[in-house]
């Protein structure tokens, strides 16, 4: 949990719009996310969660808008920001190792024309055993599993020694013990002041991940400490018709997580 | 004629360098062609490269080298960025786009191409020789504009390696990292265009997509890493080069670009067959493999489990037992079951047994 007195928040979004063809994808996104908080991202397929840290990213053009990350845009903070893409937006039969994989988060540091050495080696190895994947440090990565490559993923934005890390669906299709892995290593990272940020899918499992949450869909729907805002008036105003399931008592909504 | 012959013959060395020189070029950017999913690119690039040549010919009025590359690098790179613009503001797909792109472009080149024999021009002779090249027409200097070109490229490739190699991967993350990811996909682009200029003289620009997919094609399949894969598919370009020059000019006649491209292509296929771990041949075996360890183990259980049970006669009940025998696991009786465990069978059916158990609890 953020201290209070935390006067800078990690990212401050002021009024960000993007639209794609003739859709609004992000209608005037308002927002601030407090350092050193676990924040998730909740709300329908299509309700713009991953474009939203894309645009942030700036790997989606926005139409207006302001990002501030620790108080500075975002051009000059690149080396304090992380970032887990979606597992599904590269071609795993490229010819690599695990290793290089890892490796490719530290090119950013290195500039230009120097090669890794032997210290990129070393950092690689050290992020790798984070996420306790040494032993497959050479194997192709067409040989990993899901999770594996998922943990490789992480490992690879670990190295970037970020202070704001942004992760677009990383529990999607992964097995319970990358789940599992994956959510010990996010919370080590906010317990040493670093703010995590996620994309997530799964709504049974929100409560017990995060501290800090935003409900979007489209719109920001909600946002703040994860107790304020996971409420079952703010779910049917994000999720409208699609969460017919649920009851009218907060308690008897999602009675099993997976994680606790 | 006799190998030291051949190997003084003037024609034949510009040949064979020229060649070696286009798979050196084309083996390892179609490398990067190939991993970004832009095979087809080449293959319309090069189709687009026929009215840049003609063009060329008619504002200079001669088939020198240098103009025709100025002129294909041109019409080729148009036809690259119109492919682009297409796939970006109209609803066209990738493929639709290029196969737009390459007719347009080939279509324009051959009405010019009839044009110019029309005009009846001394120095045209044979500029059709670029629809499937001409070897034998290599010159000298044109061997040192591609050396050139070639050395220029692998140097640049080799300068910014890492970026060339992360933007093939991962380009959004690359991004991230503050790579101007857009201009190095665009580099990457403007070389394989410079390789399809080099191999015009020699295999054509119909033929010339496969020099750029069938050395990386076949590297993919036996290497591990990028740089093994480039290094690869340079060794499998230059050895389809000399090895259909050397061909074409032992049989007198037969065309050396086709050539060039069917060495490439039987390379490519005993690879896609052969190559450890990725070949199909290696997957069939492993495939049988398995099966008969799952039946032998299978088999095994059945007999220490349930003794009395006999075997089923099948096929491949009786070629399991016949294995089983010669490692010794069986005996013969003359009892229902025909068969019984031996005590090295028994102390492997043990085996079986327990780690059957232990996977499903």
């Amino acid at each position: 949990m953020a201290p209070p007195g935390n006067a800078e928040p990690a990212l401050s979004i002021h009024n960000l719009t993007v639209s794609y063809h003739n859709q609004p994808v992000l209608w005037d996104i308002e927002l601030d996310i407090p350092a050193g908080v676990m924040a998730g991202i909740v709300g329908p397929n299509g309700a713009g969660k991953s474009t939203l840290i894309k645009s942030l990213l700036e790997l989606v053009p926005s139409l207006s808008g302001e990002v501030r990350v620790h108080g500075k845009s975002y051009a000059s903070q690149r080396k304090r920001v992380g970032y887990v893409p979606q597992r599904s937006s590269v071609d795993w039969d490229f010819p690599t190792t695990a290793l290089d994989v890892v490796m490719m988060g530290l090119y950013g540091r290195l500039g230009w024309f120097r090669r890794p050495g032997r210290r990129e080696r070393r950092e690689a190895m050290e992020a790798l055993a984070m996420v306790g994947m040494t032993d497959f440090a050479e194997r192709q990565i067409s040989q990993l599993s899901g999770g594996q490559q998922q943990r490789v993923f992480l490992a690879r934005a670990l190295v970037q020694q970020a202070d704001v890390y942004f992760l677009d669906e990383p529990m999607a299709g992964v097995d319970a013990t990358t789940e599992r892995a994956i959510i010990e290593i996010l919370r080590r990272l906010r317990d040493q002041g670093k703010t995590v940020i996620v994309v997530h899918h799964d709504l049974q499992t929100v409560s017990t991940y995060f501290d800090w949450l935003l409900l979007l869909n489209v719109r920001v729907i909600a946002a703040g400490n994860a107790q304020d805002v996971f409420k079952i008036d703010h779910l049917r105003k994000a999720y409208g018709g699609q969460i017919a399931l649920l009851g009218d008592h907060d308690s008897l909504m999602f009675p099993a997580s997976k994680v606790t | 004629m006799a190998w030291h012959e051949l190997l003084s013959d003037y024609t034949f060395q510009n040949v064979v360098i020229g060649a070696a020189l286009l798979g050196l070029i084309s083996g390892p950017l179609g490398c990067f062609a190939v991993l970004r999913r832009q095979s087809l690119l080449g293959d319309a690039i090069s189709h687009a490269a026929l009215p840049g040549i003609c063009l060329s010919f008619i504002i200079t009025g001669s088939r020198d080298l240098g103009g025709i590359i100025i002129g294909s690098l041109v019409t080729g790179t148009l036809a690259a960025l119109l492919m682009l613009l297409l796939t970006r503001k109209s609803r066209l797909k990738t493929d639709a786009g290029l196969g737009i792109c390459l007719s347009l472009f080939f279509a324009v080149g051959i009405v010019l191409l009839t044009y110019i024999q029309g005009t009846r021009n001394a120095a045209q002779g044979g500029l059709e020789a670029f629809l499937f090249g001409q070897a034998a027409a290599t010159l000298r200097s044109d061997l040192w504009v591609m050396g050139a070109i070639t050395l220029a490229t692998l140097t640049l490739l080799a300068a910014f390696w890492k970026q060339a190699k992360l933007v093939t991967f991962d380009a959004e993350y690359a991004r991230t990292l503050g790579m101007p990811a857009a201009a190095i996909e665009a580099a990457l682009t403007a070389m394989v265009t410079l390789a399809v200029v080099v191999g015009l003289q020699m295999v054509g620009v119909v033929l010339m997509a496969a020099m750029i997919v069938a050395p990386a094609a076949a590297a993919r399949q036996w290497s591990r890493h990028l740089g093994g894969m480039l290094v690869i598919a340079a060794a499998v370009g230059i050895a389809s080069g000399v090895t259909g020059a050397s061909i074409s000019t032992l049989s007198r006649g037969l065309a050396t670009g086709p050539l060039i491209v069917l060495t490439a292509t039987a390379i490519v296929l005993v690879s896609l067959a052969l190559a450890p771990g990725r070949g199909l041949l290696w997957g069939i075996v492993k495939h049988y493999r398995q099966k008969a360890d799952l039946q032998s183990r299978q088999l095994l259980y059945a007999l220490y489990r349930h003794p009395e049970t006999p075997p089923r006669t099948t096929l491949g009940a009786r070629r399991t037992l016949s294995r089983l025998a010669r490692k010794g696991y069986l005996a013969r009786t003359e009892d229902t079951a025909g068969v019984t465990l031996t005590d090295a069978g028994r102390a492997r059916a043990r085996q079986v047994v327990a780690a059957f158990e232990e996977a499903t609890p």
